[in-house]
């Protein structure tokens, strides 16, 4: 019973959330409503045995990706957000095509099947510790995909930077 | 023991709110936020199906998600950054210059 009534507090405080996110004027506000969001996200991690995730989640979104928004937000200083319209003029469509998405997803969830469970249970997570586990598969199986995402991080920085910096006055 | 259902509507009823966001703001800041939130849905069910078929797999693919959000997050600032530098604006249908 706590843990259903756990859940629909989490549920209906994310669905809140991110439909202020993307309803909100002021994109201050929007970024705000989005880390309270992604504190909830935590919370629902911590429900499904993955607290390794839901620190993960605290420290990088809400840590870093979020703080980055919202320098972005401030350095942009976008004060005439609050008068102009905010929605795109065709936005019944973006509606519509969204609504549609959900409905072909919850029926296709209809003709959902489990395949055969693995052999990671509770109680060896409990014995073991999260981290542990994750590691372990981490630094054996998935030691290839895990070496090309720090390639992929350093490409983020490299165009990050020379994207976004000024051109040199000799180069104009 | 909550059915795996649950998490799968909730990630689709999310993801769902991300499309939305994505295709009605005009601002390209909370487009993006839009992204990070169908991201997020994607990662509420590949947890939930990794915690009820009793498999690691899909933490560890969360994790990846997690990086390429990063990276993804990085990237795509600088390139609003660099749009703001030229164009003062961040209204996605003020740039059409490409006509698209």
């Amino acid at each position: 019973m706590i843990a259903q009534l756990t859940f629909a507090y989490l549920a209906g405080a994310i669905i809140l959330l991110s439909l202020l996110v993307i309803s909100t004027k002021s994109p201050v506000h929007s970024v705000l409503f989005m880390l309270l969001m992604f504190f909830h996200i935590a919370g629902l991690y911590l429900t499904l045995n993955a607290e390794f995730l839901a620190a993960i989640q605290v420290m990088v979104y809400a840590g870093a990706i979020l703080v980055l928004f919202l320098f972005v937000v401030l350095l942009l200083n976008l004060k005439e957000e609050v008068v102009v319209k905010r929605f795109v003029v065709r936005w019944p469509y973006g509606i519509a095509s969204a609504f549609a998405f959900f409905l072909f997803a919850i029926l296709a969830l209809q003709s959902f099947v489990a395949g055969p469970k693995g052999t990671i249970t509770p109680e060896l997570i409990k014995a073991e510790t999260n981290t542990k586990v994750i590691g372990r598969i981490l630094y054996t199986e998935y030691l290839f995909p895990f070496e090309i995402v720090s390639v992929i991080l350093l490409i983020a920085i490299i165009g990050a930077v020379s994207l976004a910096k000024k051109r040199l006055r000799s180069e104009q | 023991m909550i059915p795996l259902q649950w998490y799968l509507w909730l990630s689709a009823a999310m993801f769902a709110i991300g499309i939305a966001g994505f295709l009605i703001r005009r601002n390209i800041i909370i487009m993006f936020m839009s992204i990070e939130l169908m991201l997020n849905a994607a990662n509420i069910s590949l947890v939930s199906f990794g915690h009820h078929l009793q498999d690691m797999r899909g933490q560890i693919l969360v994790f990846f998600i997690i990086a390429v959000a990063a990276a993804e997050a990085a990237i795509g600032l600088a390139i609003i950054i660099a749009l703001f530098r030229n164009r003062t604006t961040t209204y996605i249908d003020e740039v059409n210059e490409m006509k698209g």
